[in-house]
């Protein structure tokens, strides 16, 4: 229906393709879904530096014993910070972005279904995000206490509470927001031929993802207003001298929490189900199944919060309730990662740079669901909880695994995007520097962890020295080789190596995505009319 | 495999030059000393057995198939999209490895949650950032902080190599008999904090207002320590746990030394300036340096500096008072013993690292009188 209005919308027009606002601002203003989506990416894009420039405090305290260069409540402030920020700034936008830009070109829609909603989400992520990092200049400094704002500590934050607090509002009314529109955009705007099940993966994660943060995001901005009331109001949800329960807090929260960790591996999962076929000539292995394991971790999403508060104390039942329902969750992800290798096997393989980092996401995500599968064992996790066995896990599901496919959706779509090739060589390199970098920097802290250093503290024992060397001189590499992503990003704007790239870009790349069938690079208005025919490979 | 690892590992280091490759590091969970500890380190190599065999052959497929099955070699790309078979293969065959992990782990769970039939029991309370023990019904109650010297050498930033288990030592350890079945009851009284020996095979949080349960049975005398696991605040990383494990005789003989220690009077004789400031340098750096910082300048919008303190200059009544019932925001401090107070507010007033200089020195028996009129 809405695809049908668009087209009447435009036949005011004799020429569609009306341009952009003049000047800077068309990026104040736009509707455009691919003007929000490059805002959206471009500010995920400079959150990761600000994310990533914390995690370097960090390491760089981390490097030797002894406290060297920060004071610990500011280093507790960096962990929560470092976390926030590449959560809700640079992973969540970066997908909302991609999404943005990939969505309506897969689906063959002319735009978001709200395009001016659209805009309001996008600024209301910017100014969630200068509220939060404005905490960092307030009295009593940024908030300290993890990102996951355990009270009671959470309550000890001093002038930065309320702020953080608002700042988690305006994020999570951006997020409904944006999710709010990817979802009526997929329901509603579809070409005429593409039934769901017909649908690209890319699409069929951020539905369900949509959903997800649909669910999930007014739970966490209850629990946050409940840390408000009880600290400005005198109400005692949390406290246990009024009747409250500081570990209710944790069940709301990782009610909220858990599902938010798919939230952002979720669409990761798609974009690796997007690229590997094209660089394997070879269609997805086991569409149906891809999209029926996806649906399934999204349910489980919401059944196994309190496998983060095993040692919380909770009743046996409840302990070996949810140690079920985790090691569940490993049947859907293994489906995932064999049908991604089925995929793979008896394919013409090329190895392109995204062809590369999907190839390194399949493998660390695997890494990270072992390490997962391992912590799904309840009495395993009462030595693992709160150590650095975790940190490396969730860095090894959400670093060489999200921001990995983030990379690899840059190298693969920036051609199409921009007109321009990106430098190939650069990107190679970029891979394999970070690819290693990235094992060098987490894989040691598996062994902290195991040899029982916690995670959160700001200085450790002789013993943990080794180790934490080689970990923080990984991440310093790691770090400065993200500068040549900078670099290839800039680059390929201005013009790349200057080579004309075709329609499609990648050989073959018709076969797997609508989007390869518009020019490059996609004018400003694309499917102003739905295409009637859509790619072969689409089951 | 452990020796294969280790080799590796000191090879890796050795290229890096690390001066420290010799240090006492290791890869994988210890076993610990009790037999729990020891079912959960086997469910460890177990699921990690697991893992490591479904990893080979699932990376050692694509990387066979990344070889052989690439363009360059001139592979020409099959078009096959599904095989329901081999789908279903590779559910049912993960749903029957982790029904097989799941009973190990729920026998092991419900082992560690027998707290019944101890044979004593421990109140393990967390504080910013100290543990407190009280032994129920023995009648031993005290404190166990960081350890003077790994206190100060965080504090003033020097070199912590040579410090003896630095961050990993307390003033007092937490004495324990083997052989015992001992019950822990965990709480606090600020925020969450988390009690962890890594040799006992787990940790439990220490929850304001609400009481957890815990128990173990040590088999081996020795020493163990641990640390706080849950973020509590700026502290969190130095307030570390130590357990002395001692046979029976021993820690009969450590109960009654340590009753008779307790319940000593303090000895309120005059002291010198110089014994005062070094007695209340030792009080200020187990119990005010964590807030007050150790040249006494706080924590802007949290903690006020005694550096300058209108309060800490002024006179010495008011500022006896105000230690001992403490505030909304500080904590009292009326167990501090009289000779306690009265070393660590002459030193307060007078140590040049905190910048002041009232130039008294306060007597423990100048204390008695102001705490019996409050």
């Amino acid at each position: 229906m809405s695809v049908v209005t668009a087209e009447h919308g435009h036949d005011h027009h004799d020429d569609h393709a009306h341009g952009p606002e003049k000047g800077w601002l068309r990026w104040i203003v736009t509707t455009n879904h691919k003007d929000i989506g490059t805002l959206y990416l471009f500010f995920a894009l400079a959150m990761f530096f600000v994310g990533g420039t914390m995690a370097m405090i960090i390491r760089a305290e981390l490097f030797e014993p002894g406290m060297q260069f920060v004071d610990p409540k500011f280093f507790n402030s960096m962990t929560t910070m470092h976390a926030l920020v590449m959560i809700f700034g640079a992973v969540m936008p970066a997908f909302v972005g991609l999404a943005n830009w990939m969505v309506p070109m897969m689906i063959g829609a002319p735009d978001m279904a709200l395009p001016r909603m659209n805009n309001m989400s996008f600024w209301l992520l910017v100014a969630g995000i200068l509220l939060l990092a404005s905490t960092l200049f307030m009295e009593g400094g940024a908030p300290a206490g993890g990102w996951t704002l355990y009270p009671p500590l959470v309550l000890q934050t001093g002038k930065a509470l309320p702020f953080a607090i608002f700042s988690v509002h305006l994020l999570g009314i951006s997020s409904i927001l944006g999710a709010i529109n990817i979802v009526a955009t997929i329901l509603n705007m579809r070409a005429p031929a593409m039934s769901l099940m017909k649908m690209p993966m890319f699409v069929w994660t951020w539905l369900i993802t949509g959903f997800l943060l649909i669910a999930i995001m007014p739970v966490f901005a209850g629990a946050v207003t409940m840390l408000l009331t009880d600290k400005f109001f005198h109400t005692s949800f949390f406290d246990a001298a009024g009747g409250g329960d500081p570990v209710l807090y944790q069940h709301i929260f990782w009610f909220f929490g858990h599902p938010e960790v798919y939230v952002m591996i979720l669409p990761t999962f798609g974009v690796a189900s997007t690229i590997i076929p094209v660089f394997a000539r070879k269609p997805l292995f086991g569409y149906s199944s891809m999209v029926y394991a996806t649906a399934a971790i999204a349910f489980l999403a919401f059944v196994v919060w309190a496998h983060h508060m095993f040692t919380v104390g909770m009743p046996i039942s409840g302990e070996l309730y949810f140690m079920y329902a985790t090691m569940l969750i490993a049947v859907p992800t293994g489906v995932k990662i064999f049908n991604w290798t089925a995929t793979m096997w008896k394919g013409a393989m090329t190895f392109e740079t995204p062809m590369l980092f999907s190839i390194a996401f399949v493998v660390l995500f695997t890494l990270g669901g072992f390490t997962g599968l391992m912590m799904s064992i309840a009495p395993a996790d009462f030595q693992y909880h709160d150590t650095y066995f975790i940190v490396a896990h969730f860095h090894y599901t959400l670093v060489p695994a999200s921001i990995f496919m983030l990379m690899g959706a840059g190298y693969y779509w920036l051609p199409k995007w921009t007109g321009h090739m990106y430098n190939e060589k650069v990107g190679q390199l970029h891979f394999w520097l970070s690819a290693i970098s990235v094992n060098i920097l987490f894989f040691p802290q598996h062994f902290l962890g195991l040899a029982g250093m916690p995670r959160r503290i700001p200085d450790y024992a002789i013993q943990f020295s080794d180790w934490n060397m080689i970990s923080s001189i990984g991440g310093f590499i790691f770090g400065a080789s993200q500068l040549l992503f900078l670099w290839v990003v800039i680059d390929t704007i201005k013009g790349g190596t200057g080579e004309k790239v075709t329609d499609e870009v990648w050989e073959d790349a018709h076969k797997h995505g609508l989007e390869w069938t518009l020019p490059s690079p996609v004018p400003y208005h694309t499917f102003s009319t739905p295409p009637t025919m859509i790619p072969s490979d689409h089951r | 495999m452990k020796k294969t690892k280790q080799l590796f590992a000191s090879a890796t280091l050795a290229s890096l030059g690390l001066q420290s490759a010799h240090a006492d590091y290791t890869l994988n969970l210890m076993q610990g000393v009790t037999k729990v500890s020891n079912d959960v380190y086997d469910l460890h190599m177990l699921i990690l057995w697991v893992c490591v065999i479904i990893g080979i052959a699932v990376f050692g497929t694509m990387f066979y198939s990344m070889y052989h099955h690439r363009k360059s070699r001139g592979h020409k790309a099959a078009n096959f999209h599904e095989n329901t078979t081999v789908e279903i293969i590779w559910t049912i065959i993960p749903t029957i490895i982790l029904v097989a992990m799941a009973i190990p782990a729920t026998k092991t769970m419900i082992e560690l949650d027998g707290v019944q039939n101890s044979d004593m029991s421990i109140k393990v309370t967390g504080k910013q950032w100290y543990w407190d023990y009280e032994y129920l019904g023995a009648g031993v109650h005290f404190e166990s902080h960081l350890d003077a010297v790994s206190e100060r050498v965080h504090r003033d930033g020097s070199d912590p190599h040579g410090v003896p288990h630095y961050l990993l030592n307390v003033d007092r350890p937490l004495v324990v008999p083997v052989g015992k079945k001992i019950r822990f009851v965990f709480t606090s009284v600020d925020v969450i904090h988390s009690w962890w020996v890594p040799d006992l095979g787990w940790k439990k949080d220490a929850n304001p207002g609400f009481i957890n349960e815990a128990w173990t049975q040590v088999d081996k005398a020795g020493t163990y320590r641990g640390q706080c696991t849950e973020l509590c605040g700026r502290d969190h990383g130095f307030m570390p746990i130590v357990v002395v494990a001692m046979e029976q005789p021993d820690y009969d003989n450590w109960v009654k030394i340590t009753l008779e220690k307790q319940n000593e009077k303090p000895d309120l004789s005059d002291l010198s300036r110089e014994q005062l400031m070094a007695n209340g340098a030792a009080v200020y750096l187990k119990n005010c340096v964590s807030c007050h910082q150790i040249d006494g300048v706080g924590a802007p919008g949290d903690y006020p500096a005694l550096r300058g303190s209108a309060k800490v200059n002024a006179g010495i009544d008011p500022l006896i008072g105000f230690v001992q019932a403490g505030t909304s925001k500080m904590p009292s401090f009326a167990k501090l013993k009289d000779n306690e107070l009265a070393a660590v507010l002459t030193y307060i007033r007078n140590a040049p690292e905190l910048g002041n200089k009232v130039g008294d020195e306060i007597q423990p028996k100048a204390i008695t009188p102001v705490y019996d009129d409050e």
